[in-house]
């Protein structure tokens, strides 16, 4: 019983990881409607730069700013060289059109920094200490925290803030935001500009654990499901969605992975999802849209 | 001057419904057909089969089938390369199985299992629309690569589930060479190509139009939702199913699952991006251009920037002008490159006046 546990525990720490890449989806497609599929490719952008800086020996401070300056760069670029261009069509579109920025951004992260993979040490042990009879990792628990403070941020953010009541005004109805006279633009560069962020937190967090390399950039296609199951529309159903995605593939790879010959947390998650779907076609925590002719 | 419909007059519904109406066209289109049969298999040589011709024409297959899905039906689909798995697969297994299978035949079935895969990994858009669907799209994906990568009675328990071609004789002949092997190709994607242009404009096709700008409305004129995704999702799999057992017997010889992974469906969906969506031409347009595009970098690098850039540059580069292509067509012409044959052909009907 411990054993399940400690894999259940496990896995709801590693689902935290996936809700911090999800967080950023959800920042973009709540204030304008994308389905940023360059999310994961801006993870792999700024764990690099950062990774990068620092072997420059770069302190750890100026690093993180720079790059936070380098991800606020891009949104502007973005913003103004491909989603103002593309005001007005269709989601599958801006989805596409973010299909081929993942892959400028991936090209351009690794030309100006090379394919090869870099350690990044955070300077926190990720080794596992008994608790109550179950073994944690000190570094999950600090993903978590960071996790947790970044929900609590963001949603401070949103709810208090000038520009943070602008953005849900823009998210609820763009047409009726304009005519208030709140810049659609300005804010749209703000919501790529934090969901860069967050990507850089994500991006840390995770290259830290496996390592700065390309596959960071495939996270995107995990933080799927976790969209799904959260609804794509809110952030605290980011965090359950992940801890849901995370700790039941760790259990399902283990419990039923044996009887199936391993390896099914590949695509558990997404049948997962596509089962919950059934249940609840907007996910738990999204907004259902009523449809008119 | 010359291309134009000046005295030709449709005096039959029977002539008013053909591919071509202009009879331009037809001439046009019949002379392409012959010069592919005749003339390219005398003039061409191996490498442009087995490199260039064979690739072009199933990637086009292969962006017909999405195209059905994406760019008539209008669900998005990250999936292809699972349907492409699927049938090859299981043709090879039809064929290794079931004794004196013809070649064709076996093919066909896998297709049809595809189809059907294509079905059951359809049924959740009848609940579901918009990008949720592709989590169904990616579930088939991740899963058929798994199946494949870890039962090995799929791969008749070869090491590491490759596949090997099955000897490619067709009523007797051995089409094993490469000019075979492409004429082989040809004739089925050419069978397919024209049976695909009839589907888009039938009944059917209309439906799928309909359920893509927009299925609500579609609903309320009368249009079986269910029926119309579902059947999408059929045809649409069936053409990537034979698109993968042509691409693993006539172009590769062998594939292993890892050949269909995930960038695999991502090249086809750019194939129908930059061919344009909801066009058959357009998947022939970006099938050429996607084959040609990195043969023509390299020979770029390889002439001008000897020794400047190397090869993990030049694949950085590619992914950089790719991704501007990319955005580059959605903004400039969503309709892809055939929205511009298209306006050429229009423009040169009037040629040389202005309008």
């Amino acid at each position: 019983m411990s054993f399940f546990f400690e894999v259940l525990v496990g896995g709801l720490l590693a689902g935290v990881m996936y809700s911090l890449v999800a967080i950023g989806f959800v920042l973009i497609y709540k204030a304008s409607g994308v389905f940023n599929f360059a999310q994961g490719s801006m993870v792999l952008f700024s764990a690099l730069t950062f990774v990068s800086l620092l072997e420059r020996s770069y302190p750890f401070w100026l690093a993180f700013v720079l790059t936070l300056l380098i991800m606020l760069v891009l949104a502007w670029v973005i913003e103004r060289w491909v989603l103002r261009k593309l005001v007005n069509r269709s989601p599958i579109t801006l989805f596409m059109a973010t299909l081929g920025l993942s892959y400028i951004i991936e090209g351009l992260a690794q030309s100006l920094w090379g394919a090869q993979v870099h350690g990044l040490d955070l300077g926190i042990n990720d080794e596992p200490f008994e608790v109550l009879g179950l073994l944690l990792s000190q570094f999950d628990l600090f993903a978590s925290a960071v996790a947790g403070s970044l929900v609590i941020i963001l949603s401070l953010f949103f709810n208090k803030t000038r520009t943070g009541i602008a953005l849900r005004a823009v998210a609820d109805d763009p047409l009726a935001a304009l005519a208030v006279g709140i810049n659609l633009q300005r804010l749209w560069l703000i919501v790529w500009g934090v969901a860069g962020f967050v990507g850089l937190v994500a991006g840390l967090l995770w290259g830290a654990r496996l390592g700065v390399q390309f596959s960071l950039s495939l996270v995107v296609l995990k933080a799927l499901p976790v969209l799904i199951i959260g609804g794509f529309t809110s952030i605290t159903g980011c965090i359950v969605g992940g801890l849901i995605i995370g700790a039941s593939e760790k259990l399902a790879e283990i419990f039923i992975g044996p009887y199936l010959g391993g390896g099914i947390e590949n695509w558990f998650p997404y049948v997962l999802a596509m089962l919950f779907l059934l249940v609840r076609p907007a996910g738990l925590f999204g907004e259902r849209q009523i449809e008119r002719v | 001057m010359l291309y134009r419909e000046a005295g030709q007059f449709i005096t039959h519904y029977r002539a008013d419904q053909r591919l071509f109406r202009l009879r331009q066209d037809r001439i046009g289109f019949y002379l392409l057909l012959a010069s592919a049969f005749v003339l390219v298999p005398y003039c061409g040589n191996d490498y442009w089969f087995s490199a260039i011709l064979i690739p072009f024409l199933v990637l086009s297959l292969a962006g017909m089938g999405l195209n059905f899905l994406t760019g008539y039906a209008g669900q998005l689909s990250l999936g292809s390369a699972a349907f492409m798995a699927v049938g090859a697969f299981s043709a090879y297994n039809f064929n290794l199985r079931v004794e004196g299978l013809p070649f064709l035949l076996s093919i066909l079935l896998g297709g049809v299992v595809a189809g059907l895969t294509g079905v059951i990994f359809g049924l959740p858009s009848l609940k579901i629309k918009g990008f949720y669907v592709l989590v169904s799209t990616l579930a088939a994906q991740f899963f058929v690569q798994w199946v494949f990568t870890n039962f090995a009675w799929f791969s008749n328990d070869s090491s590491s589930g490759v596949i090997t071609a099955p000897p490619l004789d067709v009523f007797g002949l051995d089409l094993s060479s490469p000019a075979g092997r492409y004429l082989l190709t040809l004739t089925i994607v050419t069978a397919l190509g024209l049976l695909a242009a009839n589907i888009v404009r039938s009944e059917l096709g209309r439906n799928w139009m309909a359920v893509r700008d927009m299925d609500t409305a579609a609903a309320v004129i009368g249009i079986a939702i269910p029926k119309t995704k579902l059947l999408a999702f059929a045809i649409s799999s069936f053409y990537l199913g034979i698109a993968g057992s042509l691409w693993a017997f006539t172009y590769l010889g062998t594939v292993e699952p890892h050949g269909f992974d995930i960038n695999r469906s991502f090249q086809i969906l750019f194939i129908i991006i930059i061919g344009g969506m909801g066009s058959i031409l357009g998947n022939f347009l970006g099938a050429a251009f996607i084959v040609l595009f990195p043969v023509l970098m390299s020979h770029i690098a390889n002439g001008l920037l000897v020794g400047v850039i190397d090869s993990g540059h030049l694949e950085n580069f590619q992914k950089i002008v790719f991704g501007m292509l990319i955005i580059g067509f959605l903004i400039k012409e969503p309709n892809g490159l055939a929205s511009i044959w298209q306006t050429f052909t229009q423009q040169l009907r009037v040629w040389p006046l202005r309008y």
